[in-house]
Parts: C-alpha cells; sequence; structure tokens
C-alpha cells in the first residue's frame, strides 16, 4: 500500500518502536496463513477424491517442478543480499540483486505457466474433477502471490534505477522481504502436500 | 539517515485536494471522525432497510396461511435482512466507533493509515451497494445467510441472487480486512506516551481484540466465497457433489469464519457497555484485568466451536464432544464478564442515563441469550434445537438484546461528544422503554414456538399448528421497534437542531475522550495528553477518590479540558492531507465486482483501475 513514500509520521516515534507498515505486513501475513490454510485444507479434503480427469500421478513431474522450486527457494537467498546490500548504503548491489529476485521468481511463473499447459493438454483442468479443481486454485493462488511481489520488487528496482532508494529506505525493501519469503515458504509447504506426499 | 525527515519531493499524479467542506471535502476526506461519522450514517440507513425487511417477514407471518408475499419474495427478505444486519449495520456501526472514539481514547491524532481508512470506507460502500443493485434487476439473493451449498450452485439457484451476495461479500471483506489492519496498528502503536495495555478503556480493548479476529477470520469466508464464486461462473466443482465434492465442506469454512464472526459482532458492543457502566455507576470497572483476559479469551476459544452449528450434520462422537465442551467452555469467560458489569454497578451512585439504560437492558437480555447458548451446545437438544424458532430467538438476544443495544448505548454515551448536543433524555428513555418492551415481544415467544416444532425460514404455517398467537404477538412487538426506532430519529433531528450544548465532559466521564472538546478539533488534541493511570482523567479530576466512587456529583468537573479547548486557531498541527487516491482505488473494486456481475469486460477495466490507484497512491508525496 504506502509502501515507496516515507511518511513523516514515522519520524515520530510510535509506541511500541516498531514501524507502522512493518506491523500492518505482520498482520497481512497472519490473514494470509488463514487464507493459505483454508485453501490447502480445502486441497486435503478432496484428496483422492475425483471420479474424472487425470490423477495426479498421471500429470506430475517432479524433477521438473522441483527445479522451479529450487529456483523460488534461491531467489529468498537473493533477497536476503538485497536487503543487506541496501542496509550497507550499496543501491549497485541492490540493483543486481533485486533483478534476481525478480528474475528466480519469473523463472518459477515461467515454469508454472508451462506446467499449467502442459497439464491442460494431458486433459486436467479447472472443470474435469476436484483434483483439477483443487490443484489449479490452490497453486493459481500462491502463483499470483508471487506475481504481485515480482510486481512490487520491480516497482522497487525502478525507483533504485532513478536514484530515489537510499540507505534511509531499506525498510521498503524489508518489507517486500518479508512478503516475498513468506510466498516461498507458503510454496515449500504446497509443493510438499500437493507434490510430494503420495496420495 | 537524515533524509528520513525531508518532506518528499516528488511530485504525484494528482494535486491533493483542498477544500475543506462542500462534498468533494467528504469524498476525498483522511480524517477518521469524518469517516466514522460516514460508516455511522450509512449502518443506520442499511439499518432502515434490514428493518423493513424484518417487518415484510413479520406482517407476513402475523396470521396462519396468510399469502400476503409468497416463498420467493419471503427468500430474499431473511437473507437481505440478515445479511444487511450482520455485515451492514452491526459491523459499520461498530467501525463507525472504531473510527471516532478509539483514537481519542488512545490519545492520538488519527489512525496509523489514514487513506488506507477511507479506502475502507469506500469499498464498503462499493460492496453494499454492488449486493443491493440486485433488487434492481429482480434477483435478489435467497439462500439464507450462511448460504448452504450445494442450494448455491448454479443448478439449484440459477438466478443471479447468489453472484450479487458471493461479489458483494468479497467486497465487503475488502473492507473489514482495511479496517482491521489499520485499527491493529493503531492500537498497537499510536497510543499516547504511558498507555499502557492494561491502562487501556475496555473499548479499546475490544477494539484490539475485534480487529484480530477480523484478521484471521475474514480470510478463511473469502476463501468460501471464492469457491463458490468459481463454481458459478467457471464451472469448477468445490461443490459439486456429483464429481465426488463435499458439501459440508462450505459449513465447515463459512463457520470456521461464522463463529468468530458472532464475536466481531457483539465485542464491540461488550466494549462499550464496559465503558458506559463505570461512567453512570461512579465507579471503576470491576475486575478489569478479568475483564481484558476474558475478552481475550473468548477470542482465542471462538476459533475451536465452529461446529456446534453443524451438530446434526453427524461429525461422529469425538468431534461432537470437543465442539460441545469447547462451547460450554466458551461460556465461563462469558459469565464472568455478565458477574464484572453487574459488579460494577453493584453499590455505585447510579445515574439512569439513557447510555446506563440501554447498558443495563443489554446486560439482561444478552444473559438471557447466552443462556439459551449454552442449551444448544448439547447436541442432544440442539437437534432439536436447529432450524427452529428458537435458535432464531437465541441470536436475537445476542445480536439485538446485546449488539444493538449495546451500539445504542454507544449512540447515547457518545453522540454529545460527536456533535456537541445533547440527545433528548425523555425522548431517549421513552426510545429505551419501547425497544425493550417491543424485543422481549418479538423475541421472546419464538422461545415457545421453537420449542414447539416451528422452523425458522418458512413463509407460513397452517392453522391447525396453533403457532398464530405468539406469531401475532411477535409481529405486534416488530411494529413496537420499529416505532422505537422512529422515535429515536425525532430524537436526533431535535438534538441537531436544538439540543442542549454539550461541552466538554457532559457526563462527568473517566476516558481520554472526554479531555477535548466536542465535537473535538480536527487534531483531536492539542498536545499530546500523558497518561499517568487507568481511567487517566477520572484520576485527575478526583485524585481523592480514584480508587472507589464519588460520592455526591460535582458539577462538571474541568482541570485539564480547559488546557486542551478553547484556542483552536493558535494550534498548529499538520495532519495528512485529503486525497483522492483512496476513492479511485475503491472505484476500481466497485467496477470489477459490477464486471462480475453485468459484463465481464469491465472487470480487468476495475483492476486496472486499482492497479493505478495504487500507483498514484503509493507514490503521492505524503502531506506535500
Ligand atoms: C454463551 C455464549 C454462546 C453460546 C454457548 C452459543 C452457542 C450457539 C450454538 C450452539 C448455536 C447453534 C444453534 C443451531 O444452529 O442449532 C448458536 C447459533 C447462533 N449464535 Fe450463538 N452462542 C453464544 C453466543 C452468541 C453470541 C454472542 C452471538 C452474536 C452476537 C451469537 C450468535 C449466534 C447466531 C447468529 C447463531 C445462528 C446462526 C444461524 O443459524 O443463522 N451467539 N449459538
Ligand atoms: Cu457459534
Amino acid at each position: 500500500m504506502e509502501h515507496t513514500a516515507v511518511l513523516p509520521a514515522e519520524a515520530h516515534e510510535t509506541t511500541t518502536g516498531l514501524n507502522h507498515r512493518k506491523v500492518l505486513m505482520w498482520a497481512f501475513l497472519g490473514s494470509d496463513c488463514m487464507l493459505f490454510g483454508s485453501l490447502i485444507g480445502t486441497y486435503l479434503v478432496y484428496r483422492g477424491r475425483y471420479l474424472a480427469g487425470p490423477k495426479p500421478t498421471d500429470v506430475f513431474d517432479i524433477p521438473y517442478t522441483s527445479v522451479s522450486a529450487l529456483a523460488l527457494l534461491m531467489s529468498s537467498l537473493a533477497m536476503v543480499l538485497a536487503l543487506a546490500a541496501i542496509q550497507r548504503g550499496d543501491i549497485r548491489r541492490l540493483k543486481i540483486w533485486l533483478l534476481c529476485v525478480a528474475g528466480l521468481g519469473l523463472v518459477f511463473i515461467g515454469g508454472q505457466v508451462y506446467e499449467f499447459t502442459s497439464f491442460g493438454e494431458e486433459g486436467l483442468n479447472l472443470a474435469v474433477s476436484t483434483f483439477g479443481t483443487t490443484f489449479f486454485v490452490l497453486t493459481g493462488f500462491h502463483g499470483t502471490h508471487v506475481t504481485f511481489g515480482i510486481v512490487w520488487l520491480l516497482m522497487i528496482w525502478i525507483m533504485a534505477k532513478r536514484g530515489q532508494m537510499t540507505q534511509a529506505r531499506s525498510l521498503d525493501v524489508e518489507i517486500a522481504g518479508l512478503y516475498w519469503h513468506f510466498v516461498d515458504i507458503v510454496w515449500i509447504i504446497i509443493f510438499t502436500v500437493v507434490y510430494l506426499i503420495p496420495v | 539517515m537524515a533524509t528520513l525527515t525531508a518532506p518528499v519531493a516528488e511530485r504525484g499524479l494528482l494535486a491533493r485536494p483542498i477544500e475543506p467542506t462542500g462534498v468533494w471535502s467528504w469524498l476525498t476526506t483522511v480524517d477518521a471522525k469524518r469517516i466514522g461519522i460516514l460508516y455511522g450514517v450509512t449502518a443506520f440507513i442499511f439499518f432502515l432497510i434490514g428493518g423493513t425487511e424484518a417487518l415484510v417477514m413479520r406482517t407476513q407471518l402475523a396470521v396462519p396461511d396468510s399469502r400476503l408475499v409468497g416463498p420467493g419474495i419471503f427468500n430474499a427478505m431473511f437473507t437481505m435482512h440478515g445479511t444487511t444486519m450482520i455485515f451492514l449495520v452491526v459491523m459499520p456501526l461498530s467501525v463507525a466507533f472504531f473510527n471516532y472514539i478509539v483514537p481519542l481514547q488512545i490519545g492520538a491524532r488519527d489512525v496509523a493509515f489514514p487513506r488506507l481508512n477511507a479506502f475502507s470506507y469506500w469499498v464498503f460502500l462499493s460492496g453494499a451497494v454492488l449486493m443491493h443493485l440486485s433488487f434492481v434487476i429482480g434477483q435478489v439473493p435467497d439462500t439464507g445467510w450462511f448460504s448452504y451449498a450445494n442450494l448455491t450452485e448454479r443448478a439449484y439457484s440459477p438466478s443471479a441472487g447468489v453472484d450479487f451476495w458471493v461479489v458483494g461479500l468479497q467486497v465487503l471483506g475488502i473492507a473489514s480486512l482495511a479496517g482491521a489492519f489499520n485499527f491493529l496498528v493503531t492500537i498497537i502503536n499510536l497510543r499516547a506516551p504511558g498507555l499502557s495495555l492494561m491502562r487501556m478503556p475496555l473499548f479499546t480493548w475490544t477494539t484490539f481484540i475485534t480487529s484480530i479476529l477480523m484478521v484471521l477470520a475474514f480470510p478463511v469466508i473469502t476463501v468460501a466465497l471464492v469457491e463458490l464464486m468459481f463454481d458459478r461462473l467457471f464451472g469448477t466443482n468445490f461443490f459439486n457433489t456429483a464429481q465426488g465434492a463435499d458439501p459440508i465442506l462450505w459449513q465447515h469454512l463459512f463457520w470456521v469464519f461464522g463463529h468468530p464472526e458472532v464475536y466481531i459482532l457483539i465485542l464491540p458492543a461488550m466494549g462499550v457497555v464496559s465503558d458506559v457502566l463505570p461512567v453512570f455507576s461512579r465507579k471503576p470497572l470491576f475486575g478489569y484485568p478479568f475483564m481484558v483476559y476474558a475478552v481475550a479469551s473468548i477470542a482465542f476459544l471462538s476459533f475451536t466451536v465452529w461446529a456446534h452449528h453443524m451438530f446434526t450434520t453427524g461429525l461422529g462422537p469425538i468431534a461432537t464432544s470437543f465442539f460441545t465442551a469447547s462451547t460450554m467452555l466458551i461460556a465461563v469467560p462469558t459469565g464472568i464478564k455478565v458477574f464484572n458489569w453487574i459488579s460494577t454497578v453493584y453499590g455505585g451512585s447510579i445515574s439512569l442515563k439513557t447510555p446506563a439504560l440501554f447498558a443495563l437492558g443489554f446486560i439482561a437480555m444478552f444473559t438471557i441469550g447466552g443462556l439459551s447458548g449454552v442449551m444448544h451446545a448439547s447436541p442432544p437438544v440442539d437437534t432439536q434445537h436447529q432450524d427452529t424458532y428458537f435458535v432464531v430467538a437465541h441470536f436475537h438476544y445476542v445480536l439485538f438484546g446485546g449488539s444493538i443495544f449495546g451500539l445504542f448505548s454507544g449512540i447515547y454515551f457518545w453522540f454529545p461528544k460527536i456533535t456537541g448536543r445533547m440527545l433528548d433524555e425523555k425522548i431517549g428513555t421513552l426510545h429505551f422503554w419501547l425497544m425493550l418492551i417491543g424485543f422481549n415481544l418479538t423475541f421472546g415467544p419464538m422461545h415457545f414456538l421453537g420449542v414447539d416444532g416451528m422452523p425458522r425460514r418458512i413463509f407460513t404455517y397452517p392453522a391447525e399448528m396453533g403457532w398464530g398467537t405468539w406469531n401475532l404477538v411477535a409481529t405486534i412487538g416488530a411494529y413496537i421497534i420499529g416505532l422505537s426506532i422512529l422515535v429515536f430519529i425525532v430524537n436526533v433531528f431535535k438534538s441537531l437542531r436544538s439540543g442542549d450544548r454539550a461541552g466538554a465532559d457532559p457526563w462527568d466521564g473517566r476516558t481520554l475522550e472526554w479531555t477535548t472538546s466536542s465535537p473535538p478539533p480536527h487534531y483531536n488534541f492539542a498536545e499530546i495528553p500523558v497518561v499517568h493511570a487507568r481511567d487517566d482523567f477520572w484520576v485527575q479530576k478526583y485524585p481523592d477518590l480514584a480508587g472507589g466512587h464519588g460520592g455526591e456529583i460535582i458539577a462538571s468537573a474541568p482541570v485539564a479540558v480547559a488546557a486542551a479547548v478553547g484556542h483552536d486557531e493558535h494550534v498548529y498541527v499538520h495532519l495528512p492531507d485529503p486525497s483522492y487516491w483512496p476513492l479511485i482505488t475503491a472505484s476500481g473494486i466497485f467496477v470489477a465486482g459490477f464486471g462480475l456481475l453485468f459484463f465481464m469486460l469491465l472487470l480487468p477495466v476495475g483492476l486496472f483501475v486499482v492497479l493505478f490507484g495504487t500507483v498514484g497512491w503509493s507514490t503521492e508525496p505524503v502531506n506535500g
């Protein structure tokens, strides 16, 4: 929301000493836990209960998805380095690492798009079975989160290019980072629940 | 680090609006007090709409075999009545007080995110309007406020009614979440120096806990609504039994949200009552820490009881036992509160002004509703109660007897603060007694009807069932409630025209909102107060009796007031300027929702406006 401008209010002390926007992000992540919890819950309720269409074992290509999962996990490392860079005041490296994060995120999203298309060719879609329904909606929600994160990081990158990101605004990167790491962790859970644990 | 305080140099996409009055000033306001008034007035209009729907139902049910409205209209009425009262009346009325009162109670000048606050109101209004557009095209939601699957699937509810319900509620959910985040951060981070958590007024506490409940409960209903929407619009199978789906999933998701939601509805009213009773008993709240722990533990427990709405679905003995136990457990903190309120009043020098009347009415009515709640915590008993008028009686005693009475107590209590004028005591007392009598005539007999087996949600009943008498009584009661609301409206208009001037502290109050003028200046406090005690203002006024209750009423006491009021002109406090972006972003959400309902092509247009609004918003020079 208010992630690119420094509020004058932030110059004043807050009761807890924590920044407003940081507390907001933590609250949002708590809320998002419940969102993914409900979606994953739905997936688990319908595990193995499908009457038509391809089964998970027919379509999943675990090595392929593991690679794109790895890309997403590596992006978290780059995110840590991006934050460290701006905290040191090293804007050049900030820009590099931000591009790395966004790039690895794009690799993940590209992988997802490819996966969705190839599953579609094998006859799996939203309407064909409860598996198709729950799989696409759960992973689609996650993919939307990743896409949103990429746009956000690229916005910060643009601002950095324009010289608007300074060491003083490292909080902007920190908050985006919180979001990014959260989305990664959610993928670890989804990957385990959906792909790895056999039905 | 030095740049931190420097004003942001960049120019925004649109200049900040500057008009201090007029329509644009309201459309672009980011002042929590104005937003509170917008919320309150909107909620009251929907209260009248929802009340009219209730009267249609009661008129239809007044006599057996009535054919005044058919079953179709009746279904639409109870669906929109329930949905309206919960999401468009009790919640926004509570939020109105969050906005107006909480910043005052914590000694803040505004909320943590003023523009997010404005956004929350406009999104709320969008959701409410979207849902009511269903009346325009004559396809009104008609599947009940909990819209059980799979009745709601396209195959069984082919009209667009359910679509309006689904889209409207999703939009309302965004508004609730935005508001909840804001108040959570505000209370964590904007308390005046010295205002530690255990010194906060109870209304601030319940706002805090309610916000946590909203943050955690609303995503769950969002997922349920998205699933239903996908089923209806994109042919998914979440609730399609032909593909092996289980419609009970909807009930689980709905009630995981739904039970915390009932506490979202009642906790703010409990906070109001906990602040009102000490003022009119001239005694501190009895057992303050226990009250706080009770509110917090209720919030926690409210996530563990949802399946008590689902006993009759056959959960199996273990789950049934668990949910019975947890439901009975939640009655314990609830009981603690009732005893604390009674002990607060006990031995006080009580003055029966209207806020106190409504607060006492709240205690009595809520206790009755709580007792029937514990009754259907027992599965064998609930099997008899489920879907009968007994449950209707229960939730009206807690929601109307509880939330609405509590919120009216708040209206009478804080109206002078908000408008600077007193409501008339005589008319107020008349309002109270009419409403209390009307309420009990309407909902008391429903206990008997329910035990006698009258199902809820039927549009008529045969004379041989013998339910005619009590139904007629209930209908008469409903019209008395209607009359009492008219009396209230008269009172408001009379007060706005010629009510007595309130002064800063008309009730001899205890908390910070009474230290500033009525209505408060734009910036709330010329100087941020420093808090030294619970009920700080009271302690300042009466250092000698801080612990006990005041014997005689001392005519309006004034120590700290004078400092804060009076020299508005000399104070310069820079507050956030108004902004177009919340309205623009919210209108994007409206267009997107409208697109989903009428014309898919508008969906991307709406989303684009949201994106545009977000960019404009985040690049707007703050206070530029
Ligand atoms: C002592 C505390 C309470 C207990 C033990 C309790 C218990 C219950 C139970 C077991 C039911 C399910 C009845 C059935 O459908 O067969 C129920 C329904 C309901 N309760 Fe409560 N309740 C309590 C307080 C409240 C409060 C404070 C509110 C709201 C302010 C509330 C609102 C409702 C509503 C709206 C329903 C009906 C939902 C529907 O079917 O449409 N309850 N309650
Ligand atoms: Cu419940």
